[in-house]
Parts: structure tokens; sequence; C-alpha cells
């Protein structure tokens, strides 16, 4: 019997399924974009634009991982680039204007994120709202809020500049490893953002592969019924996930008025979609269960690269939004070519 | 048997337009394999639900040793020791084995919040192991065929260590040797005193499993009877409370001649190795073979759902490249998939829409409206000629019991009318009555000239309904018999007969199939 066994038991060959391949694919899209813009463009390779592109990614890269995560649970979070912007505002208006200390306020930049993620995952779970209503719902809430708390100052909607406070923007654009760099690369100023976003995603796949949540925010994803019947409390994971893809966007918030040296009230529409396209980008399923961090940071590195690649090349900023666009299609559907072939 | 250790009284249970329960009842005995059965639809697996947390029950009591219990969520079954192995398979795609075991109890090490995956793949294996399944467990689900997935799912209850175990029709997508793999699991949980509740439409299973044997109706509760002392006829009969006429194996005529579909040299991978063979108008070509020899892989290579390296199709006698199931459906071919939930039904849609949903065509009025008269007419036509049970057409049909989803798919090919319907499994889940309903209009179809390829692992099955009948093994055609020299021993050898195979399991196989 055990012979027999063993011979129906001969497993299907897994081929080219894994993670892997998928995100070899992105990065080889990666290397060829980037190697046909310094064909194209003897301004590209340069340590400066490089540097550029690499804090171009950071904000971005932050609020896709946040994304992420909501994604592989089969939702979708729209609110991220608003949120990001109350974030910003809730810690222009604690470090500038009410002078507190600057890691209080960055906290609270960062909390109010996690706040709107809260409230998101609970609408999402408890009152069973769907995520694309609910988030959308969050994205005009905190739009319309960060432009109101805006008005606090002066009676007008206007940005809140840090220049009271030197050393928040070192936050970001300060360079705490450029002495280490010195003797290698005395010109490549990394920017601390960098270094920011690569903690963050370091973090980030930490949660995703490791622990309780991340196990939880695949399982959800690729089967939520069958998660609520193995006994999982699917709706406070759910809020959990929420919870966390917000407090990304509050860290993105924080990085973005560090980065500008002011809170602009009126930015972060449209954020999302670019953070959704990173995700996507980088081989993450939107019908859930599958997903990397290091997909989306690739993803993200595209994006930016594109963007820059382009601008360099003087193609007008019309022209970059349907080449990004048409990259992302293709990227997709490269990846179901990919998945059909098994 | 044991101590009395659950008895479930008074049970009722409502859903909009269903009264799925009434004063239903129940009780198991540690130690006891106790068998649920009733019609499709009759409310077992609603019941089972109840005691697994996962429906409320409207009223009622359940005592559990010795206590009255109110079991509000899967995981306070888990707590109390009730764990349940659904109808439907419930793993999650993209985990592990080993993950899909134990999610929602990972052991976490060394904080509190992190995952140890050794831990799970090492006592994943030892319960493998245990149940002599060659499977590892760093493997995604995705890639099992259903039937691993329904050993895993068993596995997975089985690690909870529980006092009841409820598994509603696990053997519906098992092989033999898996079956008797899990009767020899189900009795060494019944000799350290777990209590097991079992559901299935198998009936001739519960008189070799089963101690006792409880039958519902309609959601009443009807009779328990010891397993010992009753018929199957006894069953069938308390079952649908009138007499059920079982047509006698009638002798299959000689179906004419002419060729309708003839598939030849069709390979993919190592799925389909060049298969051959031919199908004649009003015939019923029955494929026999174990689980995963490849039988549904050339059903879905025909219909198109899966591309194929190689290979010639013809229908009625021209060279046809059909690519996708649309042009399948044009040329006048069906497909009845074996996985309703994931390949044969919409779920989110109502009974008529589902039966419509292949042969829309048909109900498009000269403005390119659709009649929906007419789909109602038709819907509700096939709702009574195949006694599904529904409260209208208009139900959902996930709302539907198990056994009643699967004869709405039929309903669906059966209202598409083509000219050569596929059936894989046809009967998989669904009760006596209904099957010998299933018979008898294949039989029809068959006279009024249609051709009919039917996969089943189903011996009796297939020994019953084909005129001729092609065994496969590992994706190769091993033969073909026709209904007169056919018989079980026949064909399991040939459905064991694989390439480069040890003798002594072919001899196994066969002195297995000769018990039967
Ligand atoms: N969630 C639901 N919503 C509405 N009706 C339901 C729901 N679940 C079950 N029903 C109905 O309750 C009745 C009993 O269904 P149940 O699934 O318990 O039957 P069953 O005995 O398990 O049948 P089968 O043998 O086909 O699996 C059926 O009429 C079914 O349509
Ligand atoms: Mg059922």
């Amino acid at each position: 019997m055990a012979t027999a066994e063993k011979v129906f038991s001969a497993p299907r060959q897994p081929i080219l399924r894994s993670n892997a391949a998928q995100k070899l694919l992105a990065f080889a899209a990666l290397i060829v974009i980037f190697a046909v813009f310094s064909f194209l463009s003897p301004f590209f390779a340069t340590p400066e634009n490089i540097v550029g592109i690499l804090l171009a990614t950071a904000v971005n890269g932050v609020l896709a991982l946040g994304v992420t995560f909501v994604i592989v649970t089969a939702g979708i979070d729209l609110s991220v680039g608003t949120v990001m912007t109350l974030s910003a505002v809730m810690t222009g208006l604690t470090v500038s204007l009410a002078g507190w200390p600057v890691p209080l306020g960055i906290l609270i930049g960062v909390l109010t994120g996690s706040v709107a993620g809260l409230i998101n995952g609970l609408i999402i779970s408890r009152m069973r709202v769907p995520p694309f209503i609910a988030t959308l719902g969050m994205m005009m809430v905190a739009r319309g809020l960060a432009l109101v708390l805006s008005t606090l100052e002066t009676g007008t909607i206007k940005p809140i500049y840090f220049n009271d406070v030197p050393v928040f923007r070192q936050l970001m654009m300060g360079s705490i490893l450029s002495p280490l760099l010195a003797p290698v690369a005395p010109d490549f100023n990394l920017p601390n953002a960098v270094l920011i976003l690569f903690v963050a995603a370091l973090v980030a796949a930490f949660v995703l592969a490791k622990t309780v949540l991340g196990r939880y925010t695949v399982a959800i994803g690729s089967n939520e019924e069958a998660t609520r019947l193995s006994g999982v409390g699917v709706a406070g994971w759910k809020t959990a996930v929420y919870a966390l893809g917000g407090t990304f966007s509050g860290l993105a918030g924080v990085m973005i008025a560090s980065r500008l040296n002011s809170a602009q009230p009126a930015l972060g529409v449209g954020y999302e979609l670019d953070a959704i396209a990173a995700v996507v980008i980088g081989g993450t399923s939107l019908s859930g269960g599958q997903g990397t961090i290091l997909g989306t940071i690739i993803g993200a590195f595209i994006i930016s690269t594109l963007t820059n690649g382009l601008r360099i090349m003087n193609v007008p900023q019309e022209w970059q939004f349907v080449v990004t666009g048409l990259i992302v299609i293709l990227a997709v559907y490269l990846d179901i070519l990919r998945r059909r072939r098994m | 048997m044991g101590d009395l250790l659950l008895k479930m009284a008074g049970i009722e249970k409502s859903f909009p337009g269903v009264h799925a329960l009434s004063q239903a009842q129940f009780e198991l005995r540690a130690g006891e394999v106790h068998a649920l059965v009733g019609e499709n639809g009759a409310g077992k697996s609603t019941l089972m639900k109840i005691l697994s947390g996962i429906y409320s029950k409207d009223a009622g009591s359940v005592r559990y040793q010795g206590k009255e219990v109110e079991i509000s969520s899967p995981r306070a079954a888990q707590h109390l020791g009730i764990s349940m192995i659904h109808q439907e398979l419930n793993l999650m795609n993209h985990l592990t084995l080993a993950q899909n075991v134990f999610v929602g109890r990972e052991p976490r090490q060394p904080l509190r919040f992190m995952l140890d995956e050794a831990k799970i793949n090492a006592q994943t294996q030892a319960l493998f192991d245990s149940m002599h399944l060659r499977l590892d467990p760093r493997t995604l689900a995705a890639e099992l065929t259903v039937a691993k997935q329904q050993m895993v799912e068993i596995a997975k209850a089985l690690s909870f260590n529980s006092q009841v175990l409820i598994m509603d029709e696990p053997t519906a997508a098992l092989t033999e040797s898996e079956i008797d793999e899990l009767f020899r699991i189900i009795r060494q949980l019944r000799s350290k005193g777990v209590g097991i509740v079992y559901i299935s439409h198998r009936l001739e299973e519960l008189k070799q499993i089963s101690d006792r044997i409880t039958v519902m109706r309609d959601g009443h509760y009807v009779d328990t009877v010891d397993a010992k002392a009753v018929t199957i006829d006894q069953i069938i009969g308390m079952m649908v409370g009138r007499a059920i006429y079982e047509s006698s194996p009638e002798v299959p005529e000689q179906p004419e001649q002419a060729v309708v579909l003839a598939v030849r040299g069709l390979n993919r991978g190592t799925a389909i190795r060049d298969v051959s063979f031919v199908l004649k108008k009003g015939e019923i070509l029955g494929f026999a073979g174990l689980m995963g020899a490849g039988r549904t892989e050339v059903a879905r290579a025909i219909f198109g759902a899966d591309p194929i390296d190689s290979g010639e199709i013809f229908v009625k006698g021209i060279r046809t490249a059909i690519q996708s199931p649309r042009d399948a459906v044009r040329h006048g071919i069906g497909y009845l998939s074996e996985d309703r939930k994931r390949y044969g039904l919409a779920v989110g849609l109502s009974v008529e829409a589902n039966i419509a949903l292949a042969s829309f065509e048909q109900f498009v009025g000269s403005l390119g409206v659709v009649d929906d008269s007419k789909v109602r007419s038709i819907a509700s036509r096939y709702v009574d000629l195949l006694s599904i049970k529904t409260p209208g057409i208009q139900q959902l049909v996930r709302n539907l019991s198990g056994g009643n989803q699967q004869k709405v798919v039929i309903g669906k090919w059966l209202t598409a009318d083509t000219e050569i319907l596929i059936f894989d499994e046809p009967t998989r889940g669904i009760d006596v009555g209904a099957k010998s309903e299933i018979y008898r209009l294949l039989n029809e179809l068959a006279h009024a000239g249609k051709s009919i390829l039917m996969i089943s692992s189903e011996l009796p099955e297939i020994l019953r309904m084909s005129h001729r009948i092609v065994v496969m093994c590992e994706g190769r055609i091993t033969g073909e018999l026709s209904a007169a020299e056919a018989t079980q021993e026949k064909i399991m050898r040939l459905a064991t007969q694989r390439s480069g195979m040890v003798a002594a399991t072919e001899n196994s196989f066969a002195a297995k199939a000769e018990v039967r």
C-alpha cells in the first residue's frame, strides 16, 4: 500500500512559479530601463542624478510598503496620499507652530497615519464597508482636514514652513552615511531619506515573512473564509493591516515635510496611485495572497527611474504620464503571461 | 462505545426563505463513528456548522460533556475540542501545507509575534508520516490535486487532537487507497475515544465505517439506527420517505457508428501523453482511472480550457482548432467540471442566471434584450427535473447545499443543449435519488443522439452507464473495454498499469479490486 501511495503522491512540479522569478523579471526591467537612459543621455548616470532618483523613490516607496500589506489581503487603500499630507500638517503644527520638540512632532505625524489607518480598518472589518469605498472616504476626509488645519495659523490655506527648525530638514536631506562613504565615493552624498526607506523596507519584509501579522495578511488574501474557519480573528487582523498601512503613510508624511521643508496641505492626491502602481509592478496580485516587499521596492524604483529619465530627456510631463501608465499595464501583462505558461 | 459526549436537541435554523432545520437532534458518544445521512439540502451541513460555531442556532440546546454550551465562533468550537472538515475545500492556496495546517495557532518563537517555521514544518511532517501521506510540508497548497488537498484538510483537523471530529463528505474526492487510509485513521481515532460525525452520500461506506446512523429529511430528524442492523435499502427508504425506484442496470444498446469526436495524439507535458480515442453518436463513453490519471486534463484540453502541446481534434470529421471554451461551445461541446466551485458556477449569481449562463444566445430577443420570461421558464423546468432544492430560481447559488450546486451545473449544460457533453464526476456529492435521476437523464440524452463522455472514479457508475470504457493511467490510455467485457477487476488492472511499475503494487491492487 505504501508503495502505491508514493506513486500517487508524486507532486506536480512547479515551473517558474516561485516569487524569485517575478522579482528577477522586475529587477531585469529596472536594469534595462537604467541602461537605456544611460545610453540616451550623458546626464542620467551621474552621481547627483542617481541621488535624485533615490530621493524621489523614498516617499513613494514608503507609501507603497504600507499599500503592499493592504493589497496582499486583497484590499485597497486609496487614502495613503492624503493621509500622508495630513500627517505632514500635524507635524508642521506641532513642531513649527507650537514649538514642540522635533522627535515628539515626528511621533505625532506617524501616529496620525496610524490612527487614520486604524479607522479605515475598523470601518472595513467591523462596519463591512468595502475597502475601496471606505478608503475613498478617508482620502477625502484627510484631505479636508489637512486643509482645515493649515488655516489655523493665518486663517487662509497655506503651507507651514519649518524654517525655525533647520534640524528637521536634516532628517531627510542630511547624510549620516557620508563620512563612511567619503573614502570610496566622495561625490556620492547619500541622503538619510534613502536610509529610512531601506530600514522601513527591511522592517516591512520581516513583518510580512516572519511574523504572525504577515502570515495572516497572506492567509486572508488567499482565502478569507477559510482563514475565518481556521479560528483566526479576521476582523482584528485586517484592522491591524490597515493601521500598519496608515503608519507607513504617517512616516511618509514626516519624510515629505522634511524634504520640502514644509507641510503642503494641497499636496497628496495622486500619490496613492503611484504607490499602487509600484506595488503592482512589483508583482503583488490585486486579488490577494501574493506579494513581496522586495518586489514593491523594485517597482517604486522603476517608476521613479522612468519619471526621472523621461524628464532628463525633456519629455513633457504629459507624456511622462502616458509612458508610466503603459509600463504599469505592460508589467502586469508580463506577469500574467508568465503565470499562464505554467 | 463510550459515554455520551454530545447531545443536540430541538435545533431550529432558518435562512431567508428556507427553514433549514426544524426540531433537529443528534447525539454522539465517545469512541463512536456516527454517520449523518439525508438527501441534498436535508440540513446535514447546516446542523454541523451550528456545532462548529459557523452558524448560530435560532433555538434549541447543545449539551457537550454534560454541560450546556453556546458555541459562538469557530475558535470557540476549537477550544471545546470540536473541529470540522468542510464539504468545500478550505485551504489557502498561497500558503504552504504546514502553514495551512497551523494557521490560527502558530507556535511562536522566540518573541511572541514571530513565527517558527522550522517547528511547524517538523510537526506537519510528523503528522503526514503518521497518516502515511507522502507530502512535503513546504509545498504550496495550490500545487496539490483536489484529492491531496482533501487529505491535508483531514491532517489539519487531526492536528487539533479534538474530542469531536466532523467530516462533511470527506471521501467525495478521494481515491480508493486514500479512502482505505482515511478509514484506518478513523478507526484509530475511534479507539482513542474520539467521537466522529461522518457525513456521506456513499451509502456503501457507512456499513464499513459507522457504528450508528442518523437520518435527516427536510431539516427534520427521522431516526437513529444501529449500522449493523439496517440494510442500505432501509436507509434509502428513511432518507427519501418513499420507496425509490432504482432502475436496474440496463444493458446499453449498440450506438450508431458515426464518429462525432475524434482525438488523435493529444499531448501536454506529463499530464497528457499521446491520448487518442473516438466518441460516437449516441454513445456514453466512460473514462475510468484513478484520481490524477489525467482524465480531467484531457477533458479540459478538448474543451479548450488548457493549451495543448500537440494533437488533433476532429469534430464530426472536420479538424478543429479549439483555443478556448467559447470555441468548444460553438462546436457543440459542453463541459461539466469536477470542481464546481472553481470552474463550474458563478456562486454569487442566482440559480436562473447560472442555468442560462452557457446559452445566453438562446434567450436574446430581436433587440438584443434578454428574454427574462424564457430564462425563467427554462430554469424552473430544470429545477423541477433535477429536483434542485431551492426556495426559488432567484436564490443565490452560494446559498444552496453542496449537492444542489452540482445539480445547477448539470442544468446549465443541459440548457446549452450541446451535441457532445463531457461530464466530469457528475454525481459527486449527489444523493441517491438525484443520482438515479441523473443516470436516467444521461440515458435519455444518449437516446436522443447526444454523445457523452463521462469521467467517473466510481466503478459501479462507469460499469452501469457506459457503452464503452476507456481507462487511463498517468496521462496515458492503458486500454479500452466494451460494456460486455468490462469488469471492476479489469478496469482496476488497467488503471494501475503504470510504466515501469513495481509488480508488487499491481498485484496488491488487483487483489484489492477482487475483494470488492
Ligand atoms: N447560507 C445560507 N443561506 C441560505 N440558505 C442556506 C444557507 N446554507 C444552507 N442553506 C439552505 O439550507 C438547506 C440545508 O442545506 P445543507 O447545506 O445543510 O444541506 P446538506 O444536507 O448538507 O446537503 P448536501 O448533501 O447537498 O451537502 C438547503 O435548502 C440550503 O439551500
Ligand atoms: Mg452539505
